[in-house]
């Protein structure tokens, strides 16, 4: 296991290094003059042109930028922000606890939905529920969140006025953010009503980001359900005379689980990367957002750092699904 | 008897209730744009930024009264003007506090050191402040202040005197700039000895109305009322910045409570809003023009009768009602009504299209010829949609024969190839800094500016000298007719077809009262107050 364990790690070296050479040469590749774009219609003049290109450390060859930033990757300097001059790790983990905190929101919505939801609709296939799961998934996954979360907003903030439109908290709250994770923050504060108000500003974010991965769950679940239902061990445990929980839940689940963990894994990192448009609808403090608003703003540090801790996290989280292939089926690890 | 007791009991209950709600605190929440690139108004240029910094946390040495471009004394209570216009002596007001934050306790009152350490900062390249938090100026660089201060003195601890290198009448104006937010030097000396100078700029400490209290980032800003405010404290307890950068999701937050008002609404939601029973919407044009300038160093332009034609050419009106709807007017002069010195007797050219092929034919073009129509790629507020504004304008001119091509680049790159002077006709705009005519006449279309901010690359001499000498005359009288009499030759040398100031629309909850539209675009909480 352990040595399964290394060799998956050494595979993310590579990895890690195409990430960054790529997102480098795409950031250079963006028409636009990052100095031009800050000076606006008032112009520059050439000279506080080029004072400022080495202010910013532009006046390099590119192959000499590159191999500066990877040099300061490794020592874990990401550099600093063009826009706030603020180191990028700082600016990063400030806005990175608002996204985790969404994202597993939206996980969590996802599977508490989706996978009952998908191991029903295999059970009772073909029935009005079976229709009904997949024709909402199906509508879900085509879903264009601009659109879908605005209407959301529309009928449960504006018209119903049932949950906030959008936020982290209510501007009444006045409560200090240490850990940057407004659940918790909200909870350790001393003021009545705060965490309730953190939990409704996080219900429809939640329900518009958790969306996408709750349709690829529920039909992932289903069709794996379908596929193992069929199988000799499930006829046998039934023969056995186990109850139909049992058999669906012990014998025919665990065994569908494994293409389903695939796609959990990989709709995580489509959360952390994804969040762009629900981070932007509802004002939500996260660095979806915030690599939007750099990449307009040509914010070449902050583009190319934000892009990299995600792009590790994603490698990471991967990391993760194929040692835990190897923890549910043996034989994974000894084959590969 | 028991009914005696409960009345008594229930109407203690409701004089509670009633004593609760009037000590309540009254927290104004807006429903800002964006997130401030910091809190030193001085390193930053964006209007995002000044919102939340200069105008509710810092004064200047003078300032602009509330909703005009009327300037007034602020931290000088006055300034004196020497006979050749070079050196401005600015006296200090007595008794002004520093806020009192949870991160600094000032031990003394504002004076000249303030004054010295927030422009030393950027005029002083040696200065331990200079190259703090990337230390670029852009707006002291843009306003061209090094090259017009000479030295910066301080005569006693409340008389600060500017030395210029020349006479600058505008000069006051720009001690009114966000630029010119005054700082505590103090705090900047705490900070340094603590080896944490970068703070200095993210926890800011001023005179003005708020109190900094917190900052989550693209989330929440939160100030106090500053209690000793020099002008009295505001009449709100509480103000939040909500950060929403979707225009949709602030109209929403403001029909459902969550915010007492919202800049920048979409243009599509105008029309929602003036029926919208639940807010008020407050209008007003904007400090800005939309221009199409000529680039006169091209052939066709250097004929002063092919541009007078293609102004002629346009139907300007098509393009208010096409392109900004409700939130436009026609620009007739290349500064704002709102602004001082607008010349109202200036005849715009009409749109005619005879008049303009008989004008093109004399200039030797009977048939035409083809030209380009740059158009921005991005949408600005004197300029809501480009693409669109030029495919009417190529469409007017097709009618007079001249055959236009749209071309567009990424925002960067338009900006500097334009500079460059690389177009023939480019659409683009300005909104003002500082109500200065200057700020429009010599920045756009002065001799100075060509190669840079002066896309028309127009340097007229009749039109330079007035320009000139109004820089160096105080009288603001003089200095209106000088800029009238520039208006009148902009006119008839037609470097630009000014097309439309925008109009600002503010939408805000019913409770809003005193609000103030800013003619400079921004947003000053000092005076707004909740019904």
């Amino acid at each position: 296991m352990i040595q399964f364990f290394f060799r998956r790690l050494l595979d993310i070296f590579p990895a890690f290094i195409g990430v960054t050479l790529l997102t480098f040469s795409l950031i250079h590749l963006i028409p636009g003059d990052a100095v031009e774009l800050r000076a606006g219609e008032r112009g520059i003049d050439p000279a506080r042109h080029a004072a400022m290109k080495v202010e910013m450390g532009l006046d390099k060859p590119l192959y000499v930028q590159y191999f500066k930033y990877i040099g300061g990757v490794f020592k874990g300097d990401l550099g600093r922000s063009f826009v706030t001059k603020k180191p990028i790790l700082e600016e990063f983990l400030t806005l990175f606890p608002a996204t985790l905190e969404l994202s597993t929101c939206a996980m969590i919505f996802a599977i508490l939905v989706g996978l009952p939801a998908g191991i029903i609709a295999g059970v009772k296939r073909g029935t009005v529920f079976d229709h009904t799961v997949m024709g909402a998934s199906l509508t879900g996954y085509s879903m264009p969140i601009f659109w879908w979360g605005l209407l959301m907003i529309l009928f449960f903030s504006v018209h119903l006025g049932w949950t906030p439109v959008s936020g982290r908290l209510s501007a009444l709250f006045w409560i200090d953010v240490d850990t940057g994770f407004m659940l918790i923050d909200t909870l350790r504060s001393d003021e009545p009503g705060a965490f309730k108000s953190a939990l409704s500003h996080l219900i429809l974010p939640s329900i518009v980001l958790g969306t996408i991965p709750l349709a690829v769950i529920a039909r992932m679940t289903r069709s794996s359900m379908l596929e193992v239902l069929k199988e000799d061990y499930v006829r046998t445990a039934k023969a056995k005379g186990l109850t139909p929980n049992r058999v669906i839940l012990v014998h025919a689940l665990r065994n569908a689980m494994i293409p389903v963990i695939t796609v959990i894994g990989l709709q995580t990192g489509v959360l952390l990367a994804g969040a762009i448009l629900t981070e932007t609808i509802f004002a939500w403090p996260g660095v979806g957002k915030w690599i939007l608003e750099s990449i307009n703003r040509r914010d070449y540090p902050a583009i190319q750092g934000g892009i990299l801790i995600i792009a590790t996290l994603i490698i990471f989280v991967n990391l993760g699904v194929d040692i835990l292939y190897g923890i549910i089926n043996p034989r994974i690890r000894y084959t590969r | 008897m028991k009914w005696r007791k409960f009345l008594s009991v229930a109407s203690l209950a409701v004089l509670f209730c009633m004593v609760a709600i009037s000590v309540q605190a009254k927290t104004f929440v807006y429903c800002s744009e964006g997130s401030p690139e910091g809190f030193t108004p001085a390193l930053y240029t964006s209007g995002t930024t000044f919102d939340a910094s200069s105008r509710q946390l810092f004064d200047k040495l003078a300032m602009f009264e509330r909703g005009t471009t009327k300037i007034i004394p602020g931290l000088a209570t006055s300034w004196d003007v020497s006979a050749d216009g070079k050196t401005y002596t600015f006296h200090l007001r007595k008794g002004v506090d520093f806020h009192t934050t949870s991160f600094f306790t000032p031990t003394r009152q504002f004076n000249a050191d303030d004054v010295i350490f927030s422009f030393m900062r950027q005029f002083d390249k040696t200065h331990p402040y200079h190259k703090i938090s990337g230390g670029s100026y852009e707006y002291f660089n843009g306003m061209s202040m090094p090259d017009l201060i000479q030295s910066i003195e301080k005569k006693d601890d409340y008389t600060v005197v500017f030395n210029l290198n020349k006479p600058e009448s505008p000069f006051i104006a720009n001690m009114a700039m966000d630029f010119a937010s005054i700082h505590s030097a103090e705090y900047a000396d705490k900070m340094l000895k603590a080896g944490t100078p970068d703070e200095f700029d993210q926890k800011p400490v001023g005179t003005g109305p708020f109190v900094f209290v917190s900052y989550q980032k693209d989330s929440t800003i939160r100030y106090i009322a500053f209690d000793k405010y020099w002008k009295g404290r505001a009449k709100i307890d509480k103000l939040v910045f909500s950060i929403t950068p979707d225009a949709s999701v602030r109209y929403a937050k403001l029909k459902a409570g969550e915010a007492h008002l919202m800049p920048y609404p979409n243009p599509a939601d105008i029309k929602a809003m003036k029926k919208d029973a639940s807010i008020q919407l407050m209008e007003q044009e904007g400090l800005n023009v939309g221009y199409l300038a000529f680039n006169v160093t091209v052939k066709e332009f250097e004929n002063v009768k092919v541009r007078q034609a293609l102004s002629m050419a346009i139907n300007k009106q098509a393009i208010i009602d096409a392109v900004f709807q409700d939130s436009g007017k026609i620009a007739k002069n290349p500064i704002p009504p709102t602004i001082w010195s607008y010349n109202d007797k200036v005849k715009d050219y009409p749109y005619d299209v005879a008049g303009a092929k008989k004008l093109l034919a004399e200039a030797g073009y009977p048939n035409g010829f083809e030209t380009d129509i740059w158009a921005m790629p991005v949408q600005r507020p004197y300029n809501p949609n480009a693409r669109r504004m030029a495919e009417i304008i190529q469409e007017d001119w097709s009618k007079v024969g001249v055959k236009a091509k749209i071309i567009s680049y990424e925002w960067g790159e338009y900006l500097k190839r334009s500079m460059n002077g690389e177009h023939s006709t480019v659409l683009l705009g300005w909104t003002g800094d500082n109500g200065d005519p200057d700020n429009f006449l010599a920045v756009l279309l002065g001799c100075d500016a060509v190669g840079a901010s002066n896309r028309a690359q127009w340097c007229y001499k009749p039109f330079d000298d007035l320009l000139m000498k109004a820089k160096q005359v105080s009288d603001i009288k003089e200095r209106t007719k000088l800029y009238e009499q520039a208006q009148v030759i902009f006119k008839e040398q037609a470097p630009w077809v000014t097309i439309a100031h925008s109009i600002v629309y503010k939408p805000m909850s019913k409770q809003v009262v005193d609000f103030k539209i800013d003619p400079f675009g921004g947003h000053v909480f000092y005076g707004v107050d909740l019904k």
